[in-house]
């Protein structure tokens, strides 16, 4: 007896699969944008474009309800945005969402699910993307920012609006990551039209969400960019880490190609906003 | 001289460049570097659409000083003044990487007055410094200072009206201290942007003077490893509206030929050049020599602050050396301290208003 979902997930697979092997259309889109070839000279997809989630996975991997904030006290009916967030009102809500992780259920060792617990308690003071640090991966890949792929025959590099972060996508292995970062140690390789990328060498500083779902700098990431026609990249990541899940576990989603005549990257480099959260107390004189 | 050279290198971070003694700054020697051509640059020299293929990683790092030193009156040195120059250094280095004086004393107590590495009690030395070991050789003539232009090798003061407009802008500061806020601290102490200037891409004389690029068709991306700053360079289109200021500016690229130039406009106010800000216009001009260079030329054009342009040129040299992340805002414990460390001298001195 095979599961509904695992027939849902095969029949995405055998759609995914069809269209690739029906290759991609090569047609302009109605937009007034430049022709964009479906291949480079060397024959692999052309991933170049300006890419961009359609989800709210970065405020909850898992699925999850609208609610009034992300951070709460209790209240004496239902608990109530905190003092902090109460001035966002309905900007400061959370959109409902279906969730991007296969089986709806990330696999936490009993210790990391009780952190995951205490980030989310502790949500203001935890989450880095608060404070504008790195965001790590797959993260950075459904923030609520685009992301621009620079790919040629020599070199693939993501360039993401959030932070100024970037990944270079060694298409030769360096071997080991010399250090732990932020946004980890890249390396791709091709599987027929399929853009394979191991990432290793992190750090344990980044979360997957504003939900408190964390890991461990144990952590692999393999994820997958299979082109889906013109638009429309199918992302997948496979995430191992020993130290705070008991299973590998999966995320899936669509990533979009932003088809307007003028996309490009803006700029958010959200270190200079965060300085009044993080400095103003430092000030001689603070703000009043 | 080694820290006057320190503090020098220091100011220039700060978005002021100081003129002397940089030619003589300390570098770090990394054996074997330069004794064989990197591999990962035996590549074709051209892009599937036929441009001259800019992609890899570089280095600006070198010895020769943007401005030429009082007293130097040439641009192009001979061969033995420039193998001095590198003896020199090379020497200075050597000197330097000795290990310390167990028994020296410890520095005064809060510092000795000096700015940089913290009033002297102990910033970075040698170990951390990498600005580079060679003199900077275009065209094969071995160049006594990057500024080509004008003849005497000095870029232009700003003119008389620029330095008004800039003293009327520093009015502000009139009775503040420079720790009184974080928006008082150099961009690269609050980790805003690279220490030393991302546009035009001048070295830092300082470290980590990497630079990498991708090309596409449409689009060249130009990554300083310094604070991970990567600056996208549209082919073609026009600039974004006047009122967008993006850090390192608004930059759009065209070829002329086998030269990538790249103009670039739009620079915000807080990213001064050289007095020049809201009106600098950077004009880029990247050309793939051989296999292992580019030659960089800049020109910096704002007639509300220079009689006239400047223009440099800085050999980009290939690097097998592999890019390391730069999160310096995740690791900035320093600027918390530096300005809760000026609250509580302040304190400490009774001067808390």
């Amino acid at each position: 007896m095979i599961a509904p979902r695992v027939v849902r997930e095969l029949s995405i697979a055998l759609v995914t699969a069809a269209v690739v092997a029906a290759g991609f259309l090569t047609t302009a889109p109605a937009t007034g944008q430049a022709a964009r070839p479906a291949r480079l000279a060397d024959g692999r997809p052309n991933l170049n474009g300006v890419w961009q989630a359609l989800n709210t996975a970065n405020y909850d991997v898992l699925s999850h309800n609208a609610k009034a904030a992300l951070a709460f006290r209790p209240g004496p009916v239902v608990p109530v945005p905190a003092a902090p967030v109460i001035a966002f009102g309905a900007v400061g809500a959370v959109p409902g969402g279906v969730g991007i992780v296969e089986g709806d259920a990330i696999p936490y060792l009993p210790e990391a699910a009780k952190k995951q617990k205490a980030n989310q308690e502790d949500w203001l003071n935890r989450d880095p993307e608060i404070k504008c640090y790195l965001p790590g991966v797959p993260r950075a890949n459904y923030m609520p920012h685009p992301f621009q792929i620079l790919h040629s025959d020599k070199a693939i590099f993501f360039s993401y609006e959030y932070a100024g972060a970037v990944r270079n996508i060694y298409l030769k292995d360096p071997g080991e990551a010399p250090v732990d970062s932020w946004m980890g140690q890249s390396v791709g390789k091709w599987e027929g039209d399929t853009l394979v990328v191991t990432v290793t060498g992190f750090n344990d500083q980044t979360w997957f969400d504003r939900a408190g779902n964390h890991h461990s700098e144990q952590m692999k990431v393999v994820e997958r960019y299979t082109p889906q026609g013109p638009d429309h990249l199918w992302y997948e990541a496979t995430i191992e880490d020993p130290q705070t899940f008991s299973r590998p576990w999966k995320i899936r989603m669509p990533l979009y190609r932003h088809i307007n005549p003028n996309a490009r990257l803006n700029q958010f480099k959200c270190v200079e906003f965060v300085e009044e959260l993080m400095y103003g107390k430092f000030r001689k004189t603070p703000v009043q | 001289m080694k820290l006057d050279a320190r503090r020098s290198q220091f100011r220039i971070v700060a978005g002021v460049l100081a003129a002397a003694g940089l030619a003589s700054v300390a570098g770090v020697h990394l054996s074997g570097e330069g004794q064989q051509a990197p591999s990962a640059i035996a590549r074709p020299a051209r892009t599937a659409d036929g441009k001259p293929d800019l992609t890899g990683t570089w280095s600006n790092a070198t010895i020769t000083p943007l401005e030429r030193p009082q007293g130097v009156s040439n641009l192009v040195l001979s061969a033995e003044e420039a193998a001095r120059m590198e003896k020199t250094t090379a020497d200075r280095v050597e000197r330097l990487n000795q290990d310390s004086d167990p028994n020296r004393t410890a520095p005064p107590q809060g510092g000795d007055g000096s700015t940089g590495a913290a009033g002297n009690v102990g910033g970075y030395n040698n170990f951390w410094l990498d600005p580079g070991e060679r003199v900077a050789v275009v065209d094969g003539q071995f160049r006594s200072s990057l500024i080509i232009d004008p003849p005497d090798g000095r870029a232009p003061a700003p003119t008389p009206e620029a330095r008004a407009r800039n003293q009327a802008r520093m009015k502000m500061m009139e009775g503040r201290g420079q720790y009184d806020h974080p928006e008082f601290r150099p961009l690269a102490e609050r980790c805003l942007l690279s220490f030393g200037p991302t546009t035009p891409l001048i070295p830092n004389y300082f470290y980590n003077n990497n630079i990498q690029i991708v090309q596409t068709p449409d689009h060249v991306m130009i990554l300083m490893e310094m604070v991970h700053d990567a600056r996208m360079v549209r082919i073609g289109g026009t600039h974004v509206p006047t009122h967008i200021r993006p850090w390192m500016g608004d930059s759009i690229g065209h070829w002329e030929g086998d030269t990538l130039v790249v103009d670039t406009t739009n620079f915000p106010l807080q990213q001064p050049f050289r007095g020049s800000a809201e009106n600098l216009h950077v004009i880029e001009r990247f050309r793939r020599v051989d296999a292992t260079t580019i030659n960089y030329r800049f020109t910096v054009d704002d007639p509300t602050t220079f009689a006239r342009p400047f223009t440099g040129e800085i050999p980009f040299r290939a690097t097998d050396e592999l890019i390391y992340e730069y999160a310096c805002h995740e690791g900035n414990y320093a600027l918390a301290n530096v300005l809760s460390g000026a609250r509580n001298e302040e304190k400490r001195q009774g001067t808390k208003k």
